[in-house]
């Protein structure tokens, strides 16, 4: 077979092909028949790049161009220009929103030079749905060397000194965790990967089994010989059609080559791995809740211990890791654990991924080393707060985690500085606030979705979090006490201390964060009776500017409400106790009178 | 497909698909020496897909680690085919009226050796 002169990658991940990526593949690949150029140029589905904020994203390798934004009816011009007369196709290229040039390869892209990608590598540059490529990049060499030239000590050793913590958000000691499972002797353990991903806004776990499936299975493969497990689980959220495809296709593949299965490379050990599909409880990422779930039982957590390395899944010793710890852990057997742990800090080894979400320019997916600041991450690799408003808080950790203002932007990100900071790591939701962002609304909306997704099993959580949920609804609606606050306080700290699993230990984060870091905001809102934010709609009363009002009757006329009064051609009001804040004045004065105070 | 039991085993199948990831981990690579075919309506009229194709040929030949890329008209239309030709840590030159021979010599003289070839139209 003739080698190909070109590779265009088009991302295949869930956002992209959601903007139709795999009608853009496609139709690359006709227009490349067209030319007769079908054996020359490759066009592969790849996943996902990270660069989400511009996708679908169409990037030719091996000049490295990227291509941002591409719709279908490009591609025609992507071939003919690009690929067959060596010309950019300008209008399509990244532009650099400070300098306003165009960017033309990716690795002079602002969004990718402070990245360094480990757990993401394959990720947008190979196809997940051909071993073949994973093969290629080296993969399935670690598991053929743990089984042919270590024992499962040294395995266990080696990641150990890796350094390597649990990317779920709870940072526990990946090693030590393989060796108590190790050391509870049992006729049958299990091995389990937690892709319950369910983090409001988080999709690092999706885009590894979406780009690099295989990753996955090979170090399920190493951790069950570690531990002396046959069998693997996958427990995935059924919301992730594309990242179940994939995994399906590349446990077949796997089978196929004999990489999963009977005696692997020639050894006396075999291993399968099986799917299981969560309904989508969030408290279902929490190990004993996976494992009750996984059992058939209702997805409830319960007291520890005994551990799942003691008594997991079907009572046998269970070992759970997190989709991106799982992701880490071919590397570190191939390149060894001192070359993992000179990366990152003294406690926390390696890099994370991150999802870039909220009032940011580059939305995306991003793997940092552990150690950089929150400013690197939000004005380097995010490109700043959009439309050039003022940085207000990140939000990490979701909704176990807490806010980091503006003084915290220096602290180098690691899991204990964060948690130092009132916030935690958590699985790497990172959603930034700009100031029209309300602090009480979202430590609301963060308790909203907890209070959602309790179980309802200890009444800390069930009903702590109802009560606390309560007094935050009182004070966006302007009828809050200084009373409320303490209460507040007292809440979160009983609820905090006595709550069963995670979830409940950690639900009240958002509320003391914000409570410790924007306290003024607090008062604010229950002694002026005011949102500086504008988001509290009870807060906010609208009135028209009696100098500019001409009389037109207008939005008196609209008002669905008759809240406005006044005479034709002269100034009218607006009666605030009837007022309903719909917004329909506003929209119909001419002569913008109107505001929102 | 046969399966794999043993470290030869996924050894062998590794470098047989190898080649199919080649591009695209040249294209990933820093420092690598870069050379570029002008392939404007100019140059292709002038032979430099010819140029293009026995470039990747033979860099592949004689495995060496040189990324090809094709780009667009540099320019120098008289001087077709041209073939821009930069080193790490050197300026680029370009070779222009490129034929077969001349890329075998751009190759193993000035590339492998950092001999002087003629040729050079511009720097």
């Amino acid at each position: 077979m003739a080698k190909y002169k070109m590779h265009i990658l088009v991302c295949g991940g869930t956002g992209c092909t959601a903007s139709q990526s795999v009608e853009i593949a496609d139709r690359l690949k006709s227009n490349l028949l067209d030319k007769g150029l079908d054996k020359e140029v490759q066009v592969i589905l790849t996943g996902c790049f990270g660069f989400c904020e511009k996708g679908p994203i169409v990037k030719i390798m091996p000049d490295n161009t990227f291509y941002t934004e591409v719709k279908p009816e490009d591609a025609q011009e992507i071939i003919e220009e690009h690929i067959i007369k060596g010309r950019k196709v300008a209008r399509l290229l990244y532009t650099d929103p400070e300098k306003k040039e165009h960017v033309a390869d990716a690795k002079h892209m602002g969004f990718y030079k402070k990245q360094l990608r480990i757990a993401l590598r394959n990720c947008g540059f190979i196809d997940p749905e051909n071993i073949g490529e994973y093969i290629a990049c080296d993969g399935y060499a670690a598991v053929a060397k743990c089984l042919t030239e270590m024992t499962p000590q040294q395995v266990i050793d080696e990641i150990k000194l890796s350094g390597l913590r649990g990317r779920g958000g709870g940072g526990f000691p990946t090693g030590m965790k393989w060796e108590i499972a190790s050391k509870n002797h049992a006729d049958q353990k299990y091995v389990v990967c937690n892709a319950d991903e369910g983090d409001p806004g988080a999709f690092m776990d999706r885009s590894i089994l979406e780009g690099d499936p295989h990753s996955i299975i090979e170090a399920m493969t190493i951790n069950g010989y570690a531990i002396g497990a046959t069998k693997g689980l996958v427990y995935i959220r059924a919301e992730y059609p594309l990242a179940i495809h994939r995994l399906q296709v590349a446990i077949a593949q796997a089978r196929e080559y004999g990489v999963l299965g009977e005696n692997l490379f020639g050894t006396d050990f075999s291993f399968d791995i099986e799917l299981r599909y969560g309904a989508g409880a969030f408290v279902c990422g929490e190990e004993t809740a996976l494992i009750h779930s996984m059992e058939g039982k209702r997805g409830e957590p319960t007291f520890k211990p005994p551990f799942p390395a003691q008594s997991g899944y079907l009572q046998k010793p269970t070992n759970v890791n997190n989709v991106e710890t799982y992701a880490n852990i071919p590397i570190i057997i191939l390149k060894g654990a001192n070359w993992f742990n000179k990366i990152g800090t003294e406690k926390s080894k390696g890099t994370k991924v991150f999802a870039l979400a909220g009032q940011i320019n580059n939305v995306g997916l991003i793997e940092v080393p552990m150690g950089i600041t929150l400013r690197e991450v939000i004005y380097e690799i995010g490109g700043g707060i959009k439309g050039g408003r003022q940085f207000k808080a990140v939000q990490t950790g979701g909704p176990s985690g807490g806010c980091l203002t503006e003084k915290h932007l220096d602290t180098p990100i690691d899991y204990d500085n964060l948690i130092a900071a009132g916030s935690m790591m958590g699985s790497g939701g990172m959603v930034v606030m700009d100031e029209t962002s309300c602090m009480v609304a979202i430590a609301k909306f963060y308790l909203e979705f907890t209070c959602e997704e309790s179980c309802g099993k200890c009444s800390p959580c069930r009903i702590g979090n109802k009560r606390m949920l309560e007094i935050l609804d009182k004070i966006t609606k302007g009828n809050g006490t200084m009373e409320d606050l303490e209460n507040l306080k007292n809440l979160a700290g009983v609820i905090k201390d006595t709550a069963l699993c995670g979830l409940g230990q950690t639900s009240p984060n958002p509320i003391l964060s914000t409570l410790t870091n924007f306290w003024d905001e607090y008062v604010e809102h229950v002694q002026d009776k005011k949102c500086r934010a504008g988001a509290c709609k009870s807060l906010m009363q609208y009135v028209i500017d009696q100098s500019v009002c001409v009389g037109c009757t207008a939005c008196a006329r609209n008002c669905p409400v008759n809240a406005i009064q006044g005479e034709k051609k002269t100034p009218h009001t607006i009666n605030t106790e009837l007022c309903i804040k719909c917004g329909t004045c506003i929209e119909k004065c001419k002569f913008n009178a109107i505001s929102i105070q | 497909m046969a399966q794999i039991k043993s470290l030869e085993d996924l050894q062998a199948l590794k470098n047989s698909v190898q080649e199919e990831i080649d591009t695209r981990v040249k294209g990933n690579r820093d420092g690598l020496v870069q050379v570029k075919v002008a392939m404007a309506t100019c140059g292709i009229t002038a032979g430099a897909k010819t140029i293009y194709n026995y470039l990747l040929e033979q860099v592949d030949k004689r495995s060496m680690d040189v990324v090809v890329y094709q780009t667009d008209c540099m320019g120098l239309c008289k001087d077709e085919p041209t073939v821009e030709v930069s080193i790490p840590g050197k300026d680029s030159v370009i070779f222009g009226n490129v034929d077969t021979n001349k890329v075998d010599e751009i190759l193993d003289k000035y590339i492998q050796k950092g001999e002087t070839v003629s040729g050079v139209v511009s720097k």
